[in-house]
């Protein structure tokens, strides 16, 4: 790696210093836009009692369940988690620790930590299990709960295509949680479907700045869909 | 006579008016999308960071990279634009949507709203629905008036963990459109040949009939 040039080449190297115990942020929402490769990689090194924050936990053999399988996570911090029977053993055995967060308070979690503000206050999530605990001050005559937004040891991001600077765009709706979790980790990883040459995205079309990325591969991925509906031509 | 799943979307669909953003929650609220009335044009926001929501796609036009909240794969309409979950949620959070229908559990007069967790049974999240119901300016919630054994779902007050609290407006049940003022449903209309009678004994929570009620006309 030189200078910006943030390509790497193999997937040990994009995933290298991730350890136990970590806090790894996933973009993604069911399996649309998820880094398949670098969940491949996290469950090849073995590393065990991660915290993982994303939408979804993936399915039964495929995007984030695959961790479950060695229970690799200890903690999940998600807003939907039911598309899963393995993650429902593991939390009604108590194996698996689970945070239930309203998605628009978990994207904006992701964004705040990212952008450098610890907490915000939110009319989401008032009155309910939710707000249990949580500091509540009124703005303009509405309650409001506090909630802490959150940054990761690692973001795991999967992108379009992005420049060897690290530069990113996504592809229709695979973008969702992919740009906040890229601005909220220590260390941000994205997995690309092309890698380019800089200035090939134009300037104004980047979604992701490249000063969010510290390391970029490009994978293959098999996009699998969830729920194919279809109409007749 | 109770409306069917069909027709409860399309009285749903009446109160659209032309020019609105729309959220759709999963269920009877998503088939509201086919009863959108002749001459006006609404634009239907999926929580997963697409505003301009079309069609499912041909076989053809299938896109892995192209779904909706419910993960189903879907298309664009002209004039769509797609975008980050974070600006997805600016728009619901920031009121931005006009209106939002979603499903519940329980109602209750105060517009308090149960959606998402029963106690004893595996809870599997809130998704989005409590930002929605946080955010938009007007919520219709649709469910039918009561449960499979006759208990009332408009109760005085929630039994179960809340979605949110002091939201809902509009409540589209099998039975009837009501609405939530001044902690009170108010009872707009009558489905087709259901009587004010049968709405009271079904309705647990403080019920407000005001002269004769309307029959939903569709």
């Amino acid at each position: 790696m030189a200078g910006f040039d943030k390509v790497v080449s193999s997937y040990e190297e994009a995933m290298a210093g991730l350890e136990d115990n970590m806090t790894v942020i996933a973009g993604g929402f069911g399996l649309c836009g998820i880094p398949e490769g670098l969940i491949g990689q996290i469950k090849k090194m073995g590393v065990t009692g991660l915290t993982v924050v994303s939408n979804n936990c993936g399915v039964d053999g495929f995007g984030l369940g695959v961790l479950l399988e060695d229970r690799q996570i200890r903690k999940m911090i998600a807003s939907y988690v039911g598309e899963n029977a393995l993650f429902e053993k593991q939390l009604l055995s108590g194996e698996l620790e689970v945070e239930l967060t309203p998605q628009g308070t978990l994207a904006e979690k992701m964004r705040a930590g990212g952008a450098g503000i610890p907490a915000f206050y939110t009319a989401t999530g008032y009155g309910t299990p939710v707000g249990e605990g949580k500091e509540v001050r009124e703005f303009n005559g509405r309650p409001h709960i506090l909630e802490p937004s959150i940054t990761g040891d690692f973001a795991i991001v999967k992108a379009w295509k992005a420049d060897r600077y690290g530069n990113c765009i996504y592809r229709h709706t695979a973008q969702n949680f992919n740009p906040m979790a890229a601005t909220a980790g220590k260390i941000t990883v994205v997995e690309v479907e092309e890698i380019v040459e800089p200035g090939d995205i134009p300037p104004s079309q980047i979604h992701t700045p490249g000063i969010y990325v510290n390391r970029v591969i490009k994978g293959s991925f098999e996009k699998r869909i969830e729920r194919k509906v279809t109409r007749s031509a | 006579m109770a409306l069917s799943r069909e027709q409860i979307a399309m009285r749903v669909a009446q109160e659209f008016k032309d020019g609105s953003y729309i959220n759709l929650g999963i269920g009877i609220p998503t088939l509201a999308a086919n009863y959108v009335p002749d001459g006006i044009t609404v634009m239907l926001q999926s929580e997963n960071g697409l505003l301009g929501m079309g069609p499912y796609p041909t076989e053809e036009q299938i896109d892995a990279d192209m779904i909706n909240a419910g993960k189903e794969t879907v298309t664009a309409s002209t004039g769509a634009s797609i975008f980050s979950s974070a600006e997805s949620f600016a728009m619901i959070r920031g009121g931005h949507v006009d209106i939002t229908v979603l499903g519940a559990f329980e109602v209750d007069q105060n517009g308090n709203i149960a959606s998402w967790m029963i106690p004893g049974k595996l809870v599997k999240g809130m998704g989005g629905a409590m930002d929605l119901v946080a955010g938009a300016k007007n919520i219709i919630v649709t469910m039918t008036h009561a449960d499979k054994h006759g208990n009332s779902k408009l109760l005085d007050q929630c039994t179960l963990p809340l979605t949110g609290v002091n939201c809902i407006n509009r409540i589209i049940t099998d039975l009837a459109m009501l609405e939530i003022r001044d902690n009170a449903f108010h009872l707009l209309e009558r489905a087709p040949g259901v009587t004010v009678e049968e709405i009271k004994q079904k309705t647990a929570g403080k019920l407000v009939v005001d002269g004769d009620v309307p029959e939903m006309q569709f």
